[in-house]
């Protein structure tokens, strides 16, 4: 019983992941199933999270001080674990997003294309 | 972080999976919003979540930390396997929490005493300067006043000196109220600055205080002011009384100040008490001299500058009784010498205790680490590195130790308690404390022992082949048999620390026992004694005190219970009580020098009240009072063999100074008495009590049954008769030498308990390990049982192979008792510390229960059924 996938899916990078989730707590606090709802839907569906391994980036990031946590009603009322981006995380996603642009272009200009 | 996150995963787990739930449910609220069924909506859920356990592994792992895991395993494992062998756990435990136990208690006495620094100043500037005594008999002697002056001119090293002495004394307050008999120090005016310790309240005493001339004036100890006066800081410039004279208080020891010892409560100015006759002399030793070093000088240079003073006092006052070398030591060592010898002993017995339970307990592991040699070689083969074994092991001891430690530690504080109970005359005992350091070696004891027990039989996974015991078959009869090695050598070895410690013990048991056993020379059953002094105020001449001591014989001769009665200066076994020179007037003057002899003046009736036999002569008469007494003396056989040898000394004279110097005619020679039960017997010179000069005197009653119940209405007679008199002392003549002979007692009873101990876990060791050997070998005594081998044989063979690690410790034991026992050379009396009998008694006795041990084993052997031991495979 294999998990049907589509052609267009793409590995999530290793390490990009705690990115796109400190990025998606810019927009305010949110539980695991928001978060990996929005990133699936702002990638237009070409990031599939796999939600498991959503959960222990989850608590990574919350060891490191990047986010804190809480529990709360979600929108449709059940008990749900809320995450906040912290002002240290703040600041980590600032920095990781610098570093992922410049990866970015260095590829791009190997690859030989402009990145418009 | 991470170790937090290790000690709450368990919680953080649960959450997770609250998490997930929440998830999913959020999953499938949207898939149901979509118009999907409800069964469908949770398939298409979980399908999009993956596996909720795979994550919760990974969180899992993620929150782990290896080893902690590893060691928590290990510790559950141990346990467990523990909790399935309650015995063994239980023997070990007990035996090792005796071990922790008793040498915690010990070492927090020793720690108290022997290592914490004195309450002073710099302390380890602080020496005892004492003469030697010129016969070199008395090393550590007591100090001249004459010698004390000049120490302190010619010993530049030296920053300051101080010289005290002790007596006892009557104290009451200024009417006369509330008397009591103390013991009470006179102390130079620079003694307490040469040590280093301010007054609590008010001031300690001046130079000019300090003299035969000065103001009376007295300092209070911290306890002394806080019992008697209820620490009132008004007491200062009140007058209390000593021996009936007033003296005013001008201040308070700290509580810290307990020296010399506790019993002390007062002190005077040393100068102001003495006789200022008697203080200048060289040849009068009362005293004790405590100096501080300069800083940087040694002790070795002390000494050698007051030794080249003392030869010169010397050479200026050549008589027999000036001193002609010096002697010092620090002044820790001076307060704790006699305490030292004891307390190492104990020590070294406790410690022995703790490393025969380990030796046991590591014993018990390496026959259960035989009995597991398969699966062991098992989960080698399977990778189970070799270092895990051995932390297994380890960690399985520490278990125990640490159960043991639990126990052993409470045990610790209790034998601290019950110590300083029972021995309230150790030195420095009143400053013994179980607290934090004490705990701290506790708990290093507990890992010592558990690290140790578990190492020795976790070497054996170290070395040698692992996998040996799966190919062993179980008809080879060799198997586990390096691990029957080891027990063996562990077994020799604490049978050879039991033998240390039998000897030991037995030594000092019959050193006791001689000490018990000793004739003081005079009748002690049923003896009641107490002790007064005369204050000079109300009794100030001779016929005063005469009439008192001769008033209270016939009321006491009167009381109805009392069968004799009798007065002395010093009872036999109850102190020196001071000597006197005399010279013989009969023989040639050049040839006496150094004649002396100890004094004790006691009443007409004396030696027959408390059975000194008369050997000669007569004793005092009823007459001789006053004037007409102070003629006539008698002496003790000891003077009458040494001094008066080939000729009768009755009619013969003493010149003696009394009071002034006077020619004295023997008219009795009495049988020797002990002045101390570990002295000879001395020269002594008798003279009578009633003839006026002496002002102090114990009671001896003598009742045919319980004398204790005399206390009280001979007390009642005193108080009748001076109701402003103290007594002191009152104790039976059994209970005084009970107290004289407490150190002796204690020791040898505590020791003697420890190799009790030692030598059970001995046997324990033995029959245990000739048990296991005989299981091994089932097989093989079954064969030769069948082969027809006599059933006697068998038992031979076995006997002597579980008796080789007994008779193999008894040779080390004994070797190395020769060498322990010259330790406890100076706490033994009338005993050598190479006494044959007691080491051919420990070895019979040993190898009595050795054999014991190792009999009931053998013998059931021997009784094996062969076809059910060769089946049993």
């Amino acid at each position: 019983m294999g998990r049907a996938k589509k052609p267009e899916d793409v590995e999530m990078l290793k390490g990009t992941l705690d990115m796109l989730i400190l990025r998606t707590l810019v927009m305010g606090p949110a539980h695991g199933h928001t978060i990996a709802h929005v990133i699936e839907h702002t990638s237009e569906n070409v990031l599939d999270v796999e939600q498991g391994s959503l959960y222990p980036a989850l608590h990574r990031l919350e060891d490191r001080g990047w986010v804190s946590s809480y529990w709360g009603a979600s929108e449709n009322n059940r008990k749900a674990k809320f995450y906040e981006l912290t002002a240290p995380g703040r600041r980590q996603l600032v920095a990781e997003a610098g570093r992922w642009r410049q990866i970015v272009e260095a590829i791009g200009r190997v690859m030989g294309e402009s990145l418009d | 972080m991470n170790l937090k996150r290790f000690f709450i995963k368990r919680k953080r787990d649960a959450e997770l999976v609250r998490e997930i739930e929440a998830h999913i449910a959020h999953e499938i609220d949207e898939y149901l919003a979509r118009g999907l069924s409800s069964e469908e909506a949770h398939r298409q859920a979980y399908l999009k979540f993956g596996s909720p356990r795979r994550v919760r592994e990974a969180e899992w792992e993620f929150n782990t930390l290896r080893f902690f895991d590893d060691l928590w395993r290990d510790f559950r494992y141990s346990a467990r396997t523990l909790w399935r062998t309650p015995g063994f756990a239980l023997v070990a435990v007990i035996v090792m929490a005796l071990g922790i136990g008793a040498n915690t208690a010990i070492f927090t006495v020793v720690r108290s005493v022997l290592l914490k620094p004195l309450p002073f100043k710099d302390p380890d500037r602080l020496i005892q300067l004492y003469e030697k005594s010129a016969d070199n008999r008395h090393l550590y002697n007591y100090v001249a006043g004459g010698m004390y002056a000049a120490w302190k001119k010619q010993a530049p090293s030296i920053e300051q000196m101080g010289i005290y002495g002790t007596r006892s004394v009557n104290l009451s307050d200024n009417g006369g109220e509330l008397p009591e008999r103390v013991r009470y120090a006179g102390g130079s005016w620079d003694l307490f600055s040469t040590l280093g310790v301010a007054p609590e309240i008010g001031r300690f005493f001046t130079a000019s205080e300090d003299s035969p001339q000065g103001a009376a004036t007295v300092v209070l100890t911290h306890s002394l002011w806080e019992r008697r006066y209820g620490s009132d800081r008004n007491i200062l410039g009140k007058t209390i009384q000593l021996n009936s004279h007033p003296y005013t208080v001008i201040g308070v020891l700290p509580p810290s100040f307990s020296y010399p010892d506790p019993h002390i409560q007062i002190w005077t100015a040393i100068f102001h008490e003495e006789d200022p006759h008697q203080m200048p002399r060289a040849d009068v030793h009362n005293y004790f001299v405590v100096a501080r070093l300069r800083p940087g000088v040694s002790m070795a240079q002390a000494l050698s500058e007051i030794d080249t003073s003392t030869k010169r006092v010397h050479m200026s006052h050549p008589t027999p009784f000036t001193a002609n070398g010096a002697n010092a030591r620090t002044l820790l060592d001076g307060v704790v010498s006699e305490a030292r010898t004891q307390l190492y002993i104990l020590l070294s017995a406790t410690t022995c205790i703790l490393l025969i339970s380990c030796l046991n307990v590591a014993s018990l592991l390496v026959s259960r680490a035989a009995s597991r040699r398969k699966e062991i070689s098992i989960r080698a083969s399977l990778g189970g590195s070799r270092l895990q074994l051995l932390r297994e092991q380890v960690t399985e001891s520490l278990v125990l130790a640490i159960t043991a430690g639990a126990l052993g530690l409470p045990l610790a504080w209790l034998g601290t308690h019950w110590l300083i109970h029972a021995r309230p005359d150790l030195a420095r005992v009143d400053t013994v404390h179980f607290d934090g350091a004490v705990l701290l070696f506790g708990l290093g004891m507990v890992v010592l022992s558990g690290v140790l027990a578990g190492l020795v039989p976790g070497f054996s996974f170290l070395r040698g082949p692992l996998l040996e015991s799966l190919q062993e078959s179980s008809r080879t009869n060799s198997s586990g048999s390096s691990m029957a090695r080891l027990r063996k050598i562990l077994l020799a070895v604490e049978v050879g620390f039991t033998v240390v410690l039998l000897t030991t013990a037995g030594l000092l048991l019959k050193s006791y026992q001689k000490l018990r056993s000793l004739d003081l020379g005079c009748e002690t059953r049923n003896v009641l004694t107490m002790g007064f002094l005369l204050p000079d105020v109300q009794y100030d001449t001779p016929a005063k005190k005469s009439a008192f001591f001769s008033e209270l014989l016939d009321r006491l001769h009167t009381l109805p219970g009392v069968k004799t009665a009798a007065l002395a200066t010093t009872l036999p076994g109850q102190g020196y009580g001071g000597d006197q020179s005399f010279t013989i007037p009969e023989h040639p003057a050049g040839a006496q020098v150094g004649l002396n002899a100890m004094m004790r003046a006691v009443d007409p009736g004396y030696f027959r009240a408390i059975g000194i036999p008369l050997l000669s002569g007569r004793a005092f008469e009823d007459r001789e009072r006053l004037q007409a007494g102070q003629s006539s003396i008698i002496i003790s056989q000891s003077l009458a063999r040494q001094y008066f040898p080939n000729e009768n000394p009755l009619g013969k004279h003493m010149r003696v100074t009394i009071q002034k110097e006077a020619n004295y005619e023997i008219v009795g020679v009495v049988g020797d008495t002990l002045w101390s039960l570990t002295e000879p017997a001395g020269p002594t010179m008798y003279f009578p009590i009633l003839s006026g000069p002496w002002w102090w005197s114990s009671i001896a009653v003598r009742s045919d049954q319980d004398a204790a119940t005399l206390a009280l209405p001979v007390q009642k007679l005193l108080a009748k008769l001076d109701p402003n008199l103290p007594v002191s002392d009152v104790l039976t003549m059994d209970q005084s030498i009970d107290k004289s002979t407490l150190d002796a007692n204690f020791t040898s009873m505590l020791v003697l308990a420890f190799a009790i101990i030692a030598l059970l876990l001995a046997a324990v060791g033995l029959y245990g390990v000739l048990s296991y050997l005989i299981t091994q070998r089932t097989g093989e005594i079954g064969i030769r049982i069948a082969l027809g081998a006599q059933r006697s044989a068998v038992v031979r063979l076995l006997l002597f192979d579980g008796l080789r690690p007994a008779w193999i410790g008894l040779v080390l034991g004994l070797v190395g008792s020769v060498f322990t026992v010259q330790f406890i050379r100076n706490m033994l009396y009338g005993t050598q510390p190479l006494d044959w009998t007691i080491f051919a008694t420990v070895a019979a006795l040993l190898l009595l229960v050795a054999a014991t041990a190792c009999a009931i084993p053998a013998w059931r052997a021997s009784r094996l059924d062969p076809v059910q031991a060769l089946r049993m495979e």
